[in-house]
């Protein structure tokens, strides 16, 4: 077994999830590109953590997944409230963070 | 009696004072001054014990207290003063008192005082809780043995001025404060990373990190390192002094600052610029020092002649008279950096008077200003005929600025000046011209405020002819290009001359001005000693 | 120098000469209102029982070995190798100063009671005389150079004050400060010279300086000579700061009389002499000294001619006559004597001519034009006899006390018997005609001639406090020359000081000389005639005169070379620095501020508050890091 192919994918992934949230404006399609590109981290921790015999990549992606769910629910909170303050979902419409 | 912590109570006395003046109801202001005055009464009584049980032929620092306080990193509650610390703790015990005398009827509603364009009755309570956590900085900062608690003092003193200057300055105050702070703070900053600096050469060479000033005395510390070291603490210093071209803050600060602040100010906070070159440069430095002497001997007589230069071109007499300090903060480093005794102690002793004359010019000054309501030198004029005895203190004050045989400050100069001349007999010759620039812009204050016929703020007697328009009466060469804000056109008043309470507040400095003149002797016995074993942490040769 | 005793008995007493007038000064000023009534005879009393004290000590002091007594004081200044203590030498030549100052001064506060009457500021008056006469007193008493030069600026603050006396005069106010700051000039000089002494001999007292003079290089010594010559200048207004003087006339007439002819202007010639040690091992210095006198008794002498202000006229008289006594004691032993006896008669005939020009202005309503004077010799007839002895006595009328003093100096000059001699004489005998041209021009215009006075103004004689103090004076302006010259010869009395009495060569024999400075002297009383006194004195000055004249009038430009070499240039350069410090220095903070506030601002335009674009820098950044981590470990 090569960890090549596993990589390879976990590097596809993550690329795929950055270019989206770069390039998309709807809140909710970040926030999945943003939880695609955790998922690659995660494929990757996993794949060493096979490779190398031991379980402490596999301990780190439960860490992961415990941050996303929590993250999920703070920042599906903040669309909502937003959505229902602009009636917009664009990440464009929410600039006022700035100097 | 000695047993006594005299420097312990020195610091708590001002300090719980503060607290309790600033706790007190509103509405009670009278009984704010009195206590403030009470505890700084307190303060001076205690200063003036400590010098009794000083021993001039004793250790080089008495009265010493000492309490771990970060242990971790070597930090001590160290408090002791040498002669030229003791001396500093008597002026400011002294300067105290005065300026809350001074400052009595700031503030006051009704007061039959002109108050300044911009400025507006404000709580004096807080005015006073401050001068007085003032004086327990000012004590700390002088009776520190730890260079880390120092440190401590000197960055803590900039707040309860900042406040001063802030909250009850003149029209642009807000300006003044920020600049003051900023100014201080980049001095204190830049003496930050030298403290550390000096605090990682003591663990190298010690084994042991300590910030205690006898220890790192002992030092030896390779001399590029002491070059950035010394310049680390040279540019706080320099700062606070403030030698030309650190100097700008100053003007701007003491002509906004209320008189009381700019009285501590410019005769006590500056001073503690030169006590650092003293106590902590010279000897912990001593290689730099040498290094560095040239220069610092030509930023000190530059000092001199451009500030008094500037002083001439002055139209505000509160920025005039921070001039004057410029210059003669320009007398007090190159006696320091001349490096013989006579000069040193006469440095130091320059000190102590600049602090007694220039702050009875500031108050003589406010006390005018009170009446006239503003601070162009160009609104006043024949103030001697209606108001001789401030005038007579005016004269006094000025006379002692410009350094006459017979008042102190005459002393001190001619110390400087000659122990300067044998070593750096150039730095003199040139320094020596100033006096003569000292004699022109305060006799130029002088004959356009007090002599010639009334006029400007001032109200002609009856008899008199009619006094020109306020405002418009402008002396050729008083323009100054700073915007200082003019004071909107006043009516003119009738001088009425010094009160009760404000002779009580110059009387002391009057006297003590003719007294030191003529018997300066005992402050130099308490001084020498100081000056002598600083010297020979330098290893000068005379 | 002899060795100098310590002082016992009465002489130990003798700090009490300053410390009289001094504590008068202290209770007028501090006494105020309370002490109006009584505060001039306070003040006159104090200077009398000092002219007493100082004639009781002198008498004493002609007993003492050595003619000359230390009275050790206290420690005033003492730290690292400088020990400066306070103390008094009392010498025969402090004696004849301290008599000269006490005795004139006594003099001019009697005077003063009277012609200071009706100013409301009298007591404030007495006040500062008294201060001058104890500053002028440790002028000339001190033991040390350090002492001297407490006095010296002490003399010239209650000169500063008595010139601004009626300081509601703005030309008072500022001729005041005029004087001041030139005096300062020249005491910057005093103050290095003191420098300089103390780095070379480690000490300020003249029995250490004069003690050891010899150790010195004569390059140091020539500096210390110039330097003191520079403070003599100052306080004597002799050229090139000799601008002063005559603007120093705004102070009351009995100022002018007392400080700016008698005592404190001598001051410089005290100066000069009493560092006689220094000035005889260095001819440089002295041939300067020489010079600066000659320059300086024909600049005065000049200016003298033109002026119609009587008080000026005075003025550069004393200008001039100083001038002479410079030229004296820089001729060096043959001249100390002449020179100090030519001081004290002057000290007599001058504070009498002042005091008579103020009788005069008493009488005319304080006017000081001499054009609108003439034919007061019968209105004020006490005013004109003594007036006229004094100005016969300056003129060097054979047998005044001028005649004896004057000629001593020009025989001294010409017993150089070189270019310089001859020179120095030439000038001198010169000065002598002009002093008779302009004197007796002034006593023409005022005295003779027909009365064109202001309308309204009705001359009357001055009440006797101030003709008695006229009437001493002038018995000193007849016989004061003789008796220093000739009954009582001053030279033996100051032998303990300046050795023993220089044997004159006379060059030219005293007889020849004599008849040829009275005959230049009658010269210029007789051009005076022809030129004033023969006609109608016209009541405005002539605009059309000659730019000799003009230049007489303008004082050889002495203001405008100060203006224009130094006021100017001073003020324009203040005004430049003020603005460098504005703009310059506070710009470059300032600007150093608004920089990083600026760029700030314009940093903060980067976050533009699009989540893409924070985006993309995090991925930038990460992308970086990643870089940088795989450079440095593959590398």
């Amino acid at each position: 077994m090569t960890l090549t192919y596993y990589l390879v994918l976990a590097a596809i992934l993550f690329t795929i999830g950055a270019v989206g949230v770069l390039v998309r404006r709807n809140a909710i399609v970040v926030f999945m590109c943003i939880e695609l590109m955790l998922n690659s981290v995660n494929l990757t921790l996993v794949t060493f953590a096979r490779a190398t015999g031991t379980v402490d990549g596999q301990i780190m992606a439960f860490f992961v997944m415990v941050v996303a769910a929590a993250e999920v629910v703070v920042g599906l909170a903040i669309i909502m409230s937003i959505y229902r303050t602009r009636r917009s979902a664009s990440v464009d419409d929410a600039n006022l963070l700035k100097y | 009696m000695s047993d006594f912590p005299f420097l312990v109570a020195m610091i708590a006395v001002p300090a719980v004072g503060a607290a309790a003046v600033a706790a007190l109801p509103k509405g009670r202001e009278l009984l704010a001054k009195q206590l403030a005055l009470g505890v700084s009464l307190v303060v001076l009584v205690l200063a003036v014990l400590a010098a009794v049980a000083f021993d001039t032929g004793g250790d080089r620092f008495q009265l010493t207290t000492s309490v771990a306080w970060i242990p971790d990193f070597g930090v001590d509650f160290a408090l002791g003063v040498d002669g030229i610390a003791l001396v500093m703790l008597l002026l400011v015990g002294l300067l105290v008192p005065l300026v809350i005398g001074a400052s009595w009827e700031d503030g006051a509603p009704g007061a039959d005082t002109v108050r300044e364009a911009g400025t507006e009755a404000r709580s004096m309570r807080f005015f006073f809780a401050w001068l007085l956590l003032l004086e327990a900085f000012m004590v700390g900062v002088f009776a520190a043995t730890d260079v880390f608690l120092f440190y401590v003092f000197f960055e803590a003193m900039l707040v309860p001025m900042y406040f001063l200057i802030g909250s009850f300055g003149g029209p642009r105050r807000q300006y003044a404060a920020v600049k003051f702070f900023l100014y201080s703070l980049v001095g204190g900053l830049i003496m930050l990373a030298a403290v550390i600096g000096l605090y990682v050469v003591s663990t190298s060479e010690l084994g042991e990190g300590t910030f205690a000033f006898d220890a790192l005395r002992e030092l030896d510390i390779d001399p590029g390192v002491q070059k950035l070291l010394f310049l680390g603490f040279f540019v706080a210093f320099a700062i606070k002094a403030p030698l030309v071209p650190l100097h700008t803050w100053l003007p701007d600060s003491a002509a906004e600052a209320p008189i009381g602040g700019a009285v501590l100010l410019v005769g006590i906070l500056d001073k503690v610029g030169t006590f650092g070159f003293l106590r902590y440069c010279l000897p912990l430095f001593p290689d730099a020092s040498r290094y560095f002497a040239p220069m610092v001997l030509v930023l000190a007589v530059v000092g001199v002649l451009y500030a008094a230069l500037l002083a001439m071109g002055q139209s505000d007499m509160k920025r005039l008279v921070a001039y004057t300090s410029i210059s003669h903060f320009g007398f007090i480093a190159l006696g320091i950096f001349a490096f013989t005794t006579e000069a040193a102690t006469g440095a130091v002793l320059y000190m102590v008077n600049h602090g007694i004359a220039t702050g009875l010019l500031f108050l003589v000054v406010g006390m005018l200003i009170a009446r006239g309501g503003s601070r162009q030198i160009g609104d006043y004029g024949g103030v001697a005929a209606q108001a001789p005895k401030l005038a007579a203190v005016f004269l006094v004050a000025g006379l002692a600025s410009l350094a006459l045989p017979g008042t102190n400050s005459f002393v001190s100069e001619f110390l400087v000046l000659i122990g300067s001349f044998p070593e750096r007999p150039v730095y003199a010759i040139v320094a020596t011209a100033g006096i003569v620039l000292a004699a022109l812009y305060i006799l130029l204050m002088y004959q356009r405020t007090m002599h010639g016929p009334a006029r400007g703020v001032v109200a002609p007697l009856a008899g008199d002819g009619p006094a020109g328009p306020a405002g418009t009466a402008d002396e050729p060469g008083g323009a100054s290009a700073t915007a200082v804000l003019t004071a909107p056109a006043r009516t003119a008043v009738r001088f009425v001359d010094l009160s009760r309470r404000e002779i009580a507040v110059v009387a002391p400095l009057v006297v003590l001005i003719l007294v030191l003149g003529v018997q300066p002797q005992p402050l130099l016995d308490i001084i020498e000693p100081a000056v002598t074993a600083t010297l020979s942490d330098l290893g000068a040769t005379r | 120098m002899e060795t100098v005793l310590p002082a016992e008995g009465l002489l130990g007493w003798s700090w009490l000469l300053i410390a009289l007038p001094l504590a008068g000064a202290a209770v007028l000023l501090l006494g105020g209102r309370r002490t109006d009534r009584w505060g001039h005879l306070l003040g006159t009393a104090t200077v009398a029982g000092a002219f007493l004290l100082a004639v009781l000590c002198t008498v004493r002091l002609a007993d003492v070995e050595g003619r000359s007594v230390d009275v050790d004081l206290f420690t005033f200044i003492s730290t690292g190798e400088l020990d400066v203590r306070a103390g008094l030498l009392y010498d025969p030549l402090s004696a004849v100063f301290a008599l000269l100052i006490t005795g004139v001064g006594s003099l001019i506060h009697v005077y003063s009671i009277g012609y200071m009457a009706h100013d409301p500021a009298r007591r404030r008056f007495f006040a500062y005389l008294n201060l001058f006469v104890a500053a002028m007193l440790l002028l000339v008493l001190g033991n040390s150079f350090v002492a001297l030069y407490v006095g010296w600026e002490g003399v010239g603050l209650a000169s500063y004050l008595l010139i601004a006396f009626w300081y509601t005069r703005p030309s008072a106010a500022t001729a005041a400060k005029k004087a001041f700051i030139m005096n300062r000039v020249g005491d910057v000089g005093l103050a290095l010279a003191i420098f300089v002494m103390f780095a070379q001999l480690g000490t300020t007292s003249y029995a250490g300086v004069f003690g050891s003079v010899g150790t010195l290089a004569g390059g140091t010594l020539t500096a210390i000579g110039l330097l003191l010559l520079l403070g003599a200048c100052g306080k004597s207004g002799q050229f090139p700061l000799q601008a002063w003087l005559p603007d120093a006339m705004e102070g009351p007439t009995p100022v002018s009389a007392l400080i700016h002819a008698a005592t404190m202007v001598t001051a410089g010639v005290y100066l000069i002499a009493r560092s006689a040690p220094i000035y005889d091992e260095t001819p440089t210095a002295r041939t300067v000294v020489l010079a600066v006198g000659a320059v300086t008794l024909l600049i005065g002498a000049i200016a003298g001619c033109a002026f119609d202000d009587i008080k000026k006229v005075l003025a550069y008289s004393t200008v001039s006559q100083i001038g002479y006594m410079f030229l004296a004691v820089g001729l060096g032993p043959a001249g100390y004597v002449a020179g100090l006896a030519h001081l004290l008669t002057h000290g007599f005939f001058k504070a009498g001519l002042f005091l008579g020009a103020g009788s005069v202005m008493h009488a005319m309503d304080d006017s000081v034009d001499m054009r609108r004077f003439g034919g007061l010799a019968r209105k004020l007839p006490v005013t004109f006899v003594t007036f006229g002895l004094g100005y016969l006595a300056l003129i060097g009328f054979p047998f005044l006390s001028g005649f004896y003093t004057k000629d001593a100096i020009i025989e001294a000059a010409l017993d150089r018997d070189d270019a310089w001699g001859w020179i120095l004489g030439g000038v001198a005998v010169l000065g002598a005609g002009l002093t008779a041209f302009y004197m007796t021009r002034l006593m023409l215009m005022t005295f003779f001639g027909r009365a064109r006075w202001e309308p309204g103004v009705h001359p009357h004689e001055s009440p006797s406090v101030m003709t008695v103090p006229m009437v001493v004076l002038s018995l000193g302006s007849i016989g004061a020359g003789f008796l220093l010259v000739k009954a009582f010869p001053l030279a033996d009395w100051l032998e303990p000081v300046f050795g023993e009495e220089h044997e004159a060569a006379h060059v030219v024999a005293p007889l020849t000389v004599g008849l040829v400075v009275t005959g230049v002297m009658l010269v210029g009383v007789l051009a005076a005639w022809l030129f004033v006194g023969r006609r109608e004195v016209p009541v405005t000055a002539p605009v059309r005169v000659s730019p000799v004249t003009r230049a007489a009038r303008n004082a050889l430009y002495a203001d405008t070379i100060n203006e224009s070499l130094v006021m100017r240039p001073g003020q324009w350069l203040t005004r430049a620095l003020v603005w460098v410090d504005n703009r310059g220095v506070d710009g470059a903070v300032n600007g150093l501020a608004a920089g990083l506030g600026g760029s700030s601002s314009r940093l903060g335009r980067t976050q533009t508050g699009f989540v893409r674009t924070y985006a993309l820098s995090m991925l930038g950044g990460a992308v970086l890091v990643a870089g940088a981590l795989l450079a440095v470990t593959s590398g």
